[in-house]
């Protein structure tokens, strides 16, 4: 390829891949050979969310160059092999590897370092920064033998840095030289209602003070000395206090530099000198700043994109420094002026410290909105960062007000002008956005939304609804949704909900299958009366309808339930004299009970007529409510137990028995850490530890197996029980019809995260209602059968033909397997004219 | 108020009408041993299939849910759920098959007092 031009990239960070898209999207990858050098041993990627890595994330998620991105292009990547001169003159970059690559275009997105301060101590054993993968790798280890860290650096990388040592289960110190957290982001109030929230997490801020040593003994660190006099014992040190520009290698060349730091550059991009661009966080942009940002750095890369491409237009004039980020679970985020620096500004404020909520707007005489911080709740920053610039259709202390206080204002993205930026990651306006129909083509066409992600939820309201979210041909709501419905307006008929809600075409219509056992389950859910009186009786399926299980034949089968897979021997002997006198077929079920098979319809009231007298109970195995409770047998005989596993278990099959959910729950208790139970399959699973329980949820055995999540550990009794309650009350509420808990959990937006917000941290103010609503169903709880036997009326319908009530239907006939019996399917297969 | 069914080129009477839950169904057993399924809708209206799924033969259909699709009164079969068109019999999900369908009525008893 001796005639395409050449085009070297240093840095194979953020920006640098950026500017490969940029280049790719604009053809240049075709008509020039492309080189890259990388210094780190993996290709760009995500250091955004660097932090993601300790929960769980591997470097492989946090990539940022798509497969085979490289090779389709033809670019060469070399890996772990940094540029290490440029010759201006001859225009060759050298690597230390030693490749020479003669170039007719360089950019440089080397980034930067993390500046260190020059402290004594500062290279001892225990002392890190916080920058690359490698570098969390590091920190990873050397807390394992650590008990104590301290973060240097209380701005946005030092809190997440100390999150990050916090999760380790560090005891974690943030040492912050400025009298506030995150003095560059947030005004004093911002900061103080971040302190709080940080404090109430358990770690110990230090602001106003300088680190002054590194404490050190036989070369490994053992404590900092502070600038206010005072010493700190620690294991570790991690320096976060701030980054500089990697600009030695611009430097070494002659290329002009700010005097700060920083490779200066033109609005284009260009350095001094124009065959050589450089972009993101190495460049001093042509409005005299450093952007320490990824959104300044990757309108920078497509600005040098342009440029390389000979497109016109396409300039740097300086970015917006807004953020929105989640620290350490705190939201964070400021805008436009948020320090109110701009002549005759006003400030709004709204703070709640004991929420530890604060959130300022910076408006002008004229009451355009200026800027602004939010801190413990950022909900608006999306709608309010378009808005800058622009008068606000509503007072501005609406817009800071929670929803609650005063009159609540819910600006719809709707109100925003179609140039106004949504995505400010990658620039992308209303108008580009709403060209899109789904969030996908949102982010494949326009880049919106895969940037930081704050804008996501905006991006979401623009889009079209998803064609028909609908449940069925008859109603064009979800089953969460037609749940708030019917708990709202309080209907307790399917007929009148369908009439009312029901989509036009199927009003005063029939409905059909799938909504009506919907339905039905949602009047469970929330009234708890009898399923088959009235109008509930047309709309079950047919298992809830006759209070069995209809198998192959016709005929049914019969679970009584058995808490806990807990029986005395009166009891199971009653089983077998039922089973031998009715001849049914018996079977341990799969989830510690007894199933018995082959009964007519017709013979299910004798049958349960004689389980009732002996103390069952209906086992719901047809229902879409709580099956099983399984459990261990536990600390009474095992010898390895820790908690009364049996007890436990049959206590919460008792409290949720009959508790109709969009599907079936499954709940399990463990003795101890051996899981004999195998509680981590199921819904809600329970294991024993030394001080109480722990709370797994989302478990799922069936096709598509799943592993439940931790959701609260070492609970007393009371505290598991009220937190069961919360958690399935929440998945009834919202869950979508036939969406088992781990699908749902899957699902929810924000994932463990928002459910544990919810339930454990009660944030949606949910808490009480749900358990209110638990306590009601527990209270109004009744066994089926015996509600049925009781009443004649209800018994009406177990006959095999209306015409014949004593009629046994000729087309259930068994014959014997193994010493019991099983349906006989030769009478089936006679067409037309059947079991005569 | 009863229900009767037309077979053998007769009207047969079957049942009270009051025996059936609006919106569902019930198996009645004929004098040759056949068995239909008899519903009523939630608009009231009556109809009378073969009780017999023929996916899997047994004596299910009276058992099943209703339904409308695009207006027209269907039942679903509680075992695989196929759909079967009250009117025609026609099975929606596999045109291939279908089940016999029986004229009904109903007939006011006079009253005696
Ligand atoms: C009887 C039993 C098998 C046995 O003989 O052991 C059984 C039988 C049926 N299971 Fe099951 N399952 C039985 C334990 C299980 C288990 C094991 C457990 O609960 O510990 C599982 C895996 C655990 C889980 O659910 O996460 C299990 C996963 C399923 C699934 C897949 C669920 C999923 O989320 O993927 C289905 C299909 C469904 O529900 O849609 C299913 C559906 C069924 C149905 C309802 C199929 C049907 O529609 O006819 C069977 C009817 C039972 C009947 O007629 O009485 N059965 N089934 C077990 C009854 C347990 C009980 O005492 O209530
Ligand atoms: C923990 C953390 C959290 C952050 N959170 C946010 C946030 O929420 N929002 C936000 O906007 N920004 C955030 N940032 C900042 C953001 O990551 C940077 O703005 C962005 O990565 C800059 O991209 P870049 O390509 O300019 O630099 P980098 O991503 O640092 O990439 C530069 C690359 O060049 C390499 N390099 C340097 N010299 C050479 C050489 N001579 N030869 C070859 N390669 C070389 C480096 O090794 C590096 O891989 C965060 C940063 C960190 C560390
Ligand atoms: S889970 Fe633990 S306590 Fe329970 S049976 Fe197994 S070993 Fe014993
Ligand atoms: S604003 Fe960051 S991804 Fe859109």
């Amino acid at each position: 390829m001796p005639n395409k031009p050449t085009i070297v990239l240093v840095g194979h960070g953020m920006v640098g891949q950026r500017f490969l898209e940029a280049l790719a999207d604009r053809g240049v990858t075709e008509r020039a050979r492309i080189v890259v050098f990388c210094e780190e041993p993996r290709p760009a990627y995500d250091r955004v969310r660097l932090t993601s890595y300790f929960d769980g994330r591997t470097p492989e998620d946090l990539s940022m160059v798509e497969d085979g991105f490289m090779a389709r292009h033809g670019i060469e990547l070399h890996l772990d092999d940094p540029a290490e001169t440029v010759d201006r003159e001859a225009r060759t970059v050298t690597s230390r590897a030693g490749h020479v690559v003669a170039y007719d275009t360089l950019v440089l997105a080397t980034g930067s370092y993390p500046f260190v301060p020059p402290v004594p101590g500062k290279d001892a054993t225990g002392c890190f920064v916080y920058r690359t993968i490698e570098d969390l790798l590091a920190i990873e280890e050397f807390a394992k033998t650590a008990k104590t860290g301290a973060v240097v650096g209380g701005g946005l990388l030092g809190l997440e840095a100390a999150g990050a040592l916090k999760g380790l289960g560090l005891e974690t110190h943030i040492v912050e030289f400025a009298p506030r957290l995150m003095p560059v982001q947030v005004d004093e109030g911002g900061g103080a209602a971040l302190l709080r929230t940080i404090e109430n997490m358990g770690l110990i801020v230090h602001t106003g003070t300088g680190t002054q040593e590194v404490l050190t003994e036989d070369g490994a660190v053992t404590g900092m000395a502070l600038s206010d006099g005072s010493v700190l014992t620690t294991d570790m040190v991690v320096f976060s206090a701030g980054v500089r520009p990697r600009d030695q290698l611009a430097r070494d060349c002659g290329l002009t530099v700010g005097e700060r730091g920083g490779i200066a550059v033109d609005e284009q991009c260009r350095t001094s000198d124009p065959a050589v661009y450089a972009i993101g966080e190495c460049a001093l942009a042509a409005d005299g700043r450093v952007y320490g940002l990824v959104a300044p750095g990757y309108e920078m890369a497509l600005t040098a994109a342009a440029a390389i491409a000979d497109e016109e237009g396409q300039a740097f004039t300086g970015a917006d420094m807004s953020t929105k980020l989640k620290l350490l679970g705190v939201d964070v985020a400021s805008f436009g002026d948020a320090h109110g620096t701009a002549e005759g500004c006003l400030e709004v404020v709204y703070s709640d410290s004991r929420a530890g909520i604060y959130k300022k707007l910076v408006v002008d005489a004229d009451g355009a909105l200026l800027g602004g911080v939010l801190v413990g709740d950022a909900e608006s920053y999306g709608m309010l960062r378009p808005m800058t610039g622009t008068k606000p259709p509503v007072a501005p202390e609406q817009l800071v007000l929670p929803a609650g206080a005063g009159a609540p204002v819910t600006l719809g993205p709707s109100a925003l002008p179609d140039d106004a930026i949504i995505c400010s990651c990658h620039n992308v306006t209303k108008g580009a956005i709403c060209a899109c129909s789904s969030l996908p083509e949102v982010k494949k066409c326009t880049k919106a939304g895969t940037g930081c992600g704050s804008c996501v939820k905006v991006i979401q309201q623009l889009l079209p609804k998803a064609a028909d979210s609908g449940m069925c041909a008859c109603f064009s709501y979800t089953r969460s949704e037609l749940y708030e419905i019917v708990r709202t307006m309080r209907f307790t008929s399917y007929g009148e909900l369908l009439d009312s809600h029901g989509r036009e075409e199927a009003r005063g219509g029939e409905g059909c299958e799938i909504c009506k056992p919907a339905v039905a389950s949602i009047l469970a859910s929330l009234h708890n009366e009898y399923i088959l009186d009235g109008e509930r009786a047309a709309l079950q399926d047919t298992n809830d309808h006759f209070l069995a299980n209809m198998q192959r034949n016709g005929s049914y089968s019969i679970v009584p339930r058995i808490p806990g897979g807990e029986i005395t021997p009166d009891k199971l002997i009653v089983i077998g004299e039922v089973a031998r006198d009715f001849g049914l077929y018996t079977k341990i079920t799969g989830g510690q009970r007894i199933d018995l098979f082959g009964a007519r319809v017709d013979q299910l009231p004798a049958i349960w007529a004689r389980l009732v007298d002996a103390g069952f109970e209906s086992g719901h195995a047809y229902g879409k409510s709580l099956r099983t409770v399984k459990s261990c047998v536990g600390q009474t005989w095992c010898r390895y137990g820790v908690q009364d596993s049996v007890r436990m278990a049959i206590d919460l099959e008792l409290r949720y028995r009959g508790l109709r959910a969009p599907h079936k729950l499954k709940s399990a208790v463990s003795g101890c850490a051996r899981e004999c139970a195998e509680a981590q399959s199921k819904d809600f699973g329970v294991i024993a530890t030394a001080n109480g329980w722990n709370l797994y949820v989302g478990g799922n055995g069936g096709a598509t197996p799943r592993h439940a999540d931790l959701l609260a550990q070492d609970l007393s009794d009371a505290e598991l029980i009220r937190l069961i309650d919360r958690f399935l009350m929440f998945y009834i509420r919202t869950a979508d019809r036939l969406e088992r808990t781990a699908t749902w959990l899957e699902r929810l937006e924000g994932g463990l995260d928002h459910l544990r917000d919810v339930v454990v941290h009660d944030k949606l103010g949910l808490c009480d209602e749900l358990e209110a609503q638990m306590a009601a169903h527990v209270a109004s709880y009744r066994d089926e059968w015996a509600e049925t036997l009781q009443d004649p009326e209800r018994l009406r319908r177990f006959v095999s033909f209306v015409n014949a009530p004593d009629a046994p239907d000729p087309s259930v006939r068994f014959v014997p397997e193994r010493g019991q019996i099983k349906p006989d399917l030769t009478v089936l297969t006679l067409e037309g004219t059947s079991a005569r | 108020m009863m229900l009767e069914l037309s077979y053998d080129d007769a009207w047969l009477t079957v049942c009270e009408a009051a025996a059936l839950t609006p919106g569902r169904g019930m198996a009645a057993l004929l004098p040759d041993g056949r068995q239909v399924a008899l519903f009523q809708d939630r608009a009231g209206r009556w109809y009378a299939i073969d009780n017999r799924d023929p996916f899997t033969g047994a004596q299910v259909l009276a058992r099943g849910l209703l339904g409308a699709a695009a207006g027209r009164p269907f039942v679903a079969s509680p075992l695989l759920k196929q759909r079967f068109d009250l009117e025609t019999g026609q099975c929606l999900d596999d045109e291939e098959v279908s089940v016999a369908v029986f004229p009904v009525r109903t007939r006011q008893l006079a009253l005696v007092s």
